[in-house]
């Protein structure tokens, strides 16, 4: 366990009489794909909103790279190197695709108390917004206004803008929600060589991506764990199964 | 946007002529209403611009904006009182207030959002109206008289009209480009991202309190100086300056022009001003040409043409005036 960068410890939070996550505990180690599933109102998302400090845990702790973050805001743990996508699109879209990315170069380019020079003529923030841009195969639009981007690039878009966040850990809430199938295994395909450079949480629906991606698998049910480990041993539990897998299949079948 | 001959930026280039031009109308035809008119607009738009800044460009709806413009006329004339009327001293101390209040109200109203932020911002502002109302030494609800204005040594005598016009002129375009050059700026990219997806910005890394509670400071201390303008333009100073019906106006003028951009306030400003004073004037004709004779009564009932008209800029022209311009060529 030494190797974990990302650590959650007996995370609990509450809304009222709902219990969101109950004493969840689970860790994101060097090199992984660590997959989060469950079905709908499991906790997912609420996880990683407490994860991104949006959310106060009304118990436990969370641990980034030996360091208790479960007191910081929002914005530090961005800049420690904590980036996540969102499940609903989460865009400025009245900005250009590369503003949108610029944004998130210039949040870890020091303070923006800077008032005078044009932001959108520097270099160093517009370089490596393009590279972002390019890499997740959206060069062509850099300079479209985002509202005007399909579904699809708006998914290509929020992860162009985590990558630009200088991440060291990609939190990533259904990157596949509402994509096609082209457009879903270029994103597989995507985070699979990502991976190599960064641990990735990843919450989603869709299990042939989960499958193909994830070295370990957690099963959140109700905000509670009912399983973790390795792919063939979420298959095997029969808990899982009746949970989560047998409802897919049944839906699928 | 671009730097074509655009029916915009022809417009505006004649607006600025006509607005440089003006002080040799009123000395050829001996009109001063007008200069004064056109005084008091230039000084309002600054306001309005200000307004802009944080309205337009960051999403702030400020319903208190009068406050600075009482701040900044109170602090010239409370010290003019106290024969105190040194420049020097009197318009950095009134940017200084403004600033400090602003803080103040940009430090507990920020932390809110929408309709709560528009009454937080307007309370603060009643706050210093009724503050400005209780000072029997200055006035209280009647106001005072400035006798004299502000002083700058031989530098600059501010009694000569066209020169008080032509500085009011001058201070008007230094904060559009001002606000222009912060606009798109890395601060500005700030504030406007946090505009348009708050928590987004958050998740990126940046502060954004702090940004937005500098942008309401500078927003604060520029309309902190059309404050000092509009006391010395007047010679007077009282409650009236920052009734909420003014704030009101501030608002109506950044609609009106156009939020998108940073000159949209200064059309907006001249728009609505022009219309204050013409619309009772062609109130009166229309009802001589229809009755025979003028009907003085319904000259007060100017604002019956000036409701709908905003209506209609507001559901049909989103982007103001100067959005309509925008488009005329890309049609």
């Amino acid at each position: 366990m030494t190797d974990a960068l990302l650590q959650i410890e007996g995370l609990t939070k509450r809304f009222g009489g709902i219990v969101a996550s109950e004493n969840v505990t689970l860790d994101l180690r060097m090199g992984e794909v660590h997959a989060i599933i469950g079905p709908n109102g499991a906790g997912k998302t609420t996880l990683i909103g407490q994860l991104m400090g949006e959310l106060t845990p009304d118990a436990g702790r969370i641990v980034f790279d030996g360091q208790d973050i479960t007191a910081l805001p929002t914005y530090e743990r961005s800049l420690m190197g904590l980036a996540r996508s969102f499940q609903i699109t989460s865009l400025f879209l009245d900005f250009t695709a590369l503003d949108n990315v610029a944004l998130a170069v210039q949040a870890n380019a020091g303070h923006s108390f800077r008032f005078w020079r044009d932001a959108r003529t520097e270099s160093v923030l517009r370089e490596p917004a393009r590279a972002a841009l390019a890499r997740v195969g959206l060069g062509h639009r850099a300079d479209v206004l985002a509202a005007n981007l399909s579904h699809g690039e708006h998914r290509l878009l929020e992860f162009a803008m985590a990558l630009a966040n200088k991440p060291r850990v990609l939190l990533l809430d259904e990157p596949m929600a509402g994509l096609g199938p082209e457009e879903s295994a270029r994103m597989v395909a995507m985070l699979r060589e990502l991976k190599r450079e960064l641990p990735i949480l990843l919450i989603e629906h869709d299990m042939e991506a989960v499958f193909a991606l994830a070295d370990r698998i957690t099963v959140l049910v109700y905000g509670r764990v009912i399983a973790s480990g390795a792919l063939e041993m979420i298959r095997a539990n029969e808990e899982v199964r009746q949970a989560y897998l047998g409802e897919q299949e049944a839906v699928h079948g | 946007m671009s730097d074509r001959l655009t029916a915009r930026n022809v417009f505006v280039a004649a607006l600025l002529a006509l607005l440089v031009l003006l002080p040799a109308y009123t000395h050829a035809t001996g009109n001063t209403f007008i200069m004064t008119l056109f005084t008091r607009i230039v000084i309002l738009a600054i306001a309005a611009v200000s307004l802009n800044l944080i309205m337009g460009f960051g999403g702030m709806v400020s319903f208190g904006h009068a406050a600075y413009l009482g701040i900044g006329g109170y602090v010239v004339g409370i010290l003019a009182k106290e024969g105190i009327n040194a420049g020097l001293v009197q318009w950095p101390l009134a940017l200084l207030l403004s600033g400090l209040f602003a803080l103040g109200v940009g430090a507990l109203s920020l932390r809110t959002r929408g309709v709560y932020f528009i009454m937080i911002t307007l309370a603060f502002a009643q706050v210093v109206y009724y503050v400005a109302n209780g000072l029997d030494r200055y006035g209280g609800d009647d106001g005072l008289t400035i006798q004299a204005r502000s002083q700058f040594g031989g530098l600059i005598d501010l009694s000569n009209r066209t020169l008080f016009y032509y500085l009011c002129l001058a201070l008007l375009l230094a904060t559009v480009y001002l606000v222009w050059r912060m606009v798109n700026s890395r601060f500005g990219l700030v504030i406007q991202g946090a505009r348009s997806n708050d928590r987004r910005m958050r998740a990126i890394g940046f502060p954004t309190f702090r940004y937005k509670l500098v942008c309401f400071v500078i927003a604060g201390v520029l309309c902190g100086l059309s404050g000092v303008l509009l006391a010395n333009h007047t010679n007077f100073i009282s409650p009236a300056l920052m009734h909420w019906t003014r704030s009101g106006d501030l608002i109506v003028m950044a609609v009106l022009g156009g939020m998108g951009t940073v000159f949209g306030p200064v059309i907006g400003a001249i728009a609505l001003l022009v219309l204050e004073e013409t619309l009772p004037h062609l109130i009166g004709l229309g009802s001589y040409l229809v009755t025979g004779k003028e009907v003085a009564a319904a000259k007060e009932y100017w604002q019956l043409i000036l409701g709908p008209m905003l209506l209609l800029v507001v559901l049909f022209a989103r982007g103001g005036i100067d959005g309509i311009l925008a488009r005329l060529r890309r049609d």
